[in-house]
């Protein structure tokens, strides 16, 4: 007989987890791994690897879970896959590899991503078996960008033989996995371990490279870089465009994020950058971000903190766990309020004055459109308000070298081989698609990837 | 980590620097920034470049011990020390002119990132008038240097004890009335650079500022620097540094200069804590 449910993960309690920055789920046990692992019905034709964006043989490496060789395990992740902890912890599942789970027609699907993220964790626990790159070929690429799509691709150039060096502006490696995700969703020992592994391939990073500002591109080129990979995402925060936006009191996501997990500003004064919070947060937004801004400002100590969203719960873009865990933790989800204009006291942050929407037709993303119910203004007193209505597309690269086309909306053209107009160099991730998510980011590093090996061969 | 070749007081709690880093000497134009981390506890802090040289590879960096790690710089790192991170050179260049007298007006430690505006000006073939202030004669620094590169030079002391007794507006709203000015720079305090501001649009004259707000990562990622110029919200780093003085919401970016006040205090006074522990 299956099992119809997942094993369940444990984790820390609502009640203790908000007030520290810990990891929120605790892992498996080698029991409960194996005992998830035996509910896979090891499908022939395995819809849930077409569902993986970097195709992890997921029969495979569940199957080698399933009789305890983990690291069996963690080789057969790796083989496509050089993030494992990471995806396993961050990659929206639901949507992925487990949505076309065959047993999810009759159950809950095989915990996929919980198991990548035990195998993982195993094999950092006890130590990886060493991976020896392919003797050099001499020829040498740059990457801009330290995120999941640079990452991904520098790490399959290098496999490929191919000399690598990551130029990142940042002064850690990671990108949004570093300076957006907190550390109670995605510790940051577990990012550098696994940069670390690059690094022991023979990937070179280089950081507090702003590249279009301490160097460009076309010098890349021109300096003996075979190719370029723009891997460079979209950090570029949006404002609402309301008026009272610039009072103090209202962050970017970006920066509030950057603020506490890159800068380490939960820990100031021992760290030197500090974060202001109020008592009264709200946190404007429904992905991901909003999600993350919102469970940070609870831990920092906020003593009521809301999301305020212009559609309902159904159009959410966060995942369904975020969301889940935000709840439980305490935070006040007001779904269908916007706001429209934020008023202070002296430049300092006091109320927000919001709109009550209502569902109309659906717009062009297919979503239903929200439109303000006349009259219905209120106010809400705040002192912190956190703008989490998404991240466009870094304009520095684009803006700096020459020959690049860019879509209306800031992104870079390219195709689904990362090939842009300009010849030599490539792109994937965020700066393509707009904010997206670490696995499509890593689909498009490895698409590109293959794509200047070929490039580099003279193809 | 970029080592420091030297270091020399230019007055009380003000110090030249010169830092290591290649890639910033190489790139650098004047008008743009860097922003520093001394280690790797420290906190991002934007400096603007005073000058550089390509060849030898290094920054020159003025600071002035005021916050918790430009007191730490101040007081804790010397020749041969490092600093963790070096990154740059950011912002905009200046967008100098071409003909015609301007006028370079700079305000304390605004000094130093004049400079290289001022030089590079004078080599464009334009008429240079500078106007160098500070509280008092100890506080005045590359008074030589300035001289190098302006056609006259006037120094004002709030106390009168070098130079005029005077603010800066009073020699700039009498040169802007004498003479025929295609252009005037003020870089300086937010205070110093908006009353500079009010002086040229009175005249009628276009002026340039440097803007000094709060930065987190200075590549634009994050919008902790932005201000209003015109009517649009600008990021300072990206955008800027430099804009239209006259179009700059001052009190708004003076008020967010002093967000995060009680925190650098406190950060300060654990700072000095440390210290007096570790001497005695
Ligand atoms: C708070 C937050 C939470 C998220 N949560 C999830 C989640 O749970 N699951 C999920 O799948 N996705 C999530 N996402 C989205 C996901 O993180 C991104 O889609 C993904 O990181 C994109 O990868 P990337 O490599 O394209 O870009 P990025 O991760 O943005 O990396 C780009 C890198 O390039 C660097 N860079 C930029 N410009 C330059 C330059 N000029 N020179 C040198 N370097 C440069 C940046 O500093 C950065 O390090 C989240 C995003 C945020 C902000
Ligand atoms: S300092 Fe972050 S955007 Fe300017």
């Amino acid at each position: 007989m299956i099992r119809e449910t997942q094993v369940a993960m444990r984790e820390q309690s609502a009640a203790s987890r908000v007030r520290n920055f810990d990891e929120v789920p605790l892992g498996y046990t080698d029991e409960e791994a194996r005992e998830e692992a035996a509910r896979c019905l090891q499908c022939k034709k395995a819809p849930c690897v077409q569902g993986c964006p970097v195709e992890v043989d997921i029969p495979a490496f569940i199957g080698q879970t399933e009789r305890g060789d983990f690291a069996a395990a963690a080789a057969t992740i790796k083989r496509t896959n050089n993030l494992p902890a990471i995806c396993g912890r961050v990659c929206p599942q639901e949507t992925q590899c487990q949505g076309v789970c065959t047993l999810a027609k009759k159950f809950e699907p095989c915990g996929i991503g919980r198991l990548e993220r035990f195998v993982a964790d195993w094999e950092r626990e006890h130590g990886a078996q060493a991976v020896e790159p392919p003797p050099s070929t001499g020829l040498r690429v740059a990457v801009v960008g330290a995120g999941p799509a640079g990452l991904t691709c520098a790490a399959d150039l290098r496999m490929m033989g191919h000399e690598v060096t990551v130029f990142e502006a940042l002064h850690e490696p990671g990108g949004v996995l570093m300076y957006g995700i907190p550390e109670f969703r995605l510790p940051k020992d577990v990012v550098n371990y696994e940069v670390d592994g690059l690094r022991r391939l023979g990937v070179d990073i280089a950081l507090n490279m702003v590249v279009g500002k301490t160097i460009t591109v076309d010098t890349l080129l021109s300096e003996g870089y075979g190719a370029v990979f723009v891997g460079s995402g979209a950090g570029l925060p949006r404002f609402l465009g309301i008026e009272g936006e610039t009072l103090i009191g209202v962050y970017s996501a970006n920066e509030f994020l950057t603020r506490v997990n890159l800068m380490r500003a939960w820990q100031f004064p021992e760290y030197d950058t500090p974060v202001k919070l109020g008592r009264h947060v709200a946190v404007v937004g429904g992905g991901n971000v909003a999600m993350d801004a919102a469970r940070t400002a609870l831990r920092l100590g906020a003593e009521h903190v809301s999301i305020l969203y212009r559609r309902t719960r159904q159009e959410m873009p966060a995942r369904v766990e975020e969301v889940h865990h935000a709840e439980e933790e305490g935070v006040d989800m007001q779904f269908l309020v916007n706001p429209v204009q934020l008023h202070g006291n002296d430049g300092v942050l006091a109320e927000a004055e919001c709109l009550r929407m209502e569902l109309g037709p659906p717009d062009d993303s297919g979503r239903r459109r929200p439109v303000p119910i006349e009259g219905s203004e209120f106010l809400l007193d705040v002192d912190t308000l956190i703008v989490a209505v998404g991240n466009q597309a870094h304009p520095l690269v684009p803006r700096t070298t020459s020959g690049l086309n860019v879509t209306r909306w800031g992104t870079l053209e390219a195709d689904d081989d990362g090939v842009t107009t300009r010849k030599g160099v490539f792109a994937g991730g965020d700066i393509v698609t707009g904010a997206a998510t670490v696995i499509s980011a890593m689909g498009a590093g490895k698409k590109a990837a293959a794509a200047i090996h070929r490039h580099l061969a003279g193809g | 980590m970029h080592q420091i070749l030297a270091k020399q007081a230019l007055g009380p709690e003000i110090d030249e620097f010169q830092v290591e880093a290649p890639r910033v000497a190489q790139a650098a134009v004047p008008g743009q920034f860097v922003v520093v981390r001394l280690h790797d506890r420290g906190e991002r802090v934007p400096l603007t470049l005073a000058d550089w040289d390509a060849a030898a590879g290094t920054v020159t960096l003025v600071v002035q011990a005021v916050g918790k790690t430009t007191r730490e710089m101040h007081e804790r790192y010397d020749v041969g020390d490092g600093v963790l991170d070096v990154v740059g050179p950011l912002g905009e260049p200046s967008v100098l002119v071409h003909e015609g007298t301007v006028l370079c007006v700079a305000g304390g430690v605004g000094i130093a990132p004049m400079y290289p505006i001022a030089r590079a000006l004078k080599q464009e073939g334009v008429r240079v008038i500078g106007i160098l202030g500070a509280r008092s004669e100890d506080l005045l620094f590359w008074v030589d240097r300035m001289r190098e590169v302006c056609d006259e030079l006037v120094l004002t002391t709030d106390d009168g004890s070098v130079g005029r007794k005077a603010l800066v507006t009073e020699p700039l709203a009498e040169l802007l009335g004498a003479r025929e000015v295609a252009h005037v720079w003020a870089v300086g305090p937010a205070v110093m650079m908006k009353f500079c501001s009010a002086t040229c649009s009175k005249a009628g004259v276009p002026v340039t500022v440097s803007l000094n707000p709060i930065m987190v990562d200075g590549t634009g990622m994050c919008g902790a620097c932005r201000a209003e110029v015109g009517d649009r919200v600008r990021f300072a780093c990206v955008d800027g540094p430099e804009f239209p003085g006259d179009q700059v919401n001052w009190e708004l970016l003076i008020a967010r200069l002093a967000a995060y006040k009680e925190e650098e205090r406190c950060a300060l006074d654990r700072y000095r804590r440390m210290v007096r522990e570790a001497a005695s």
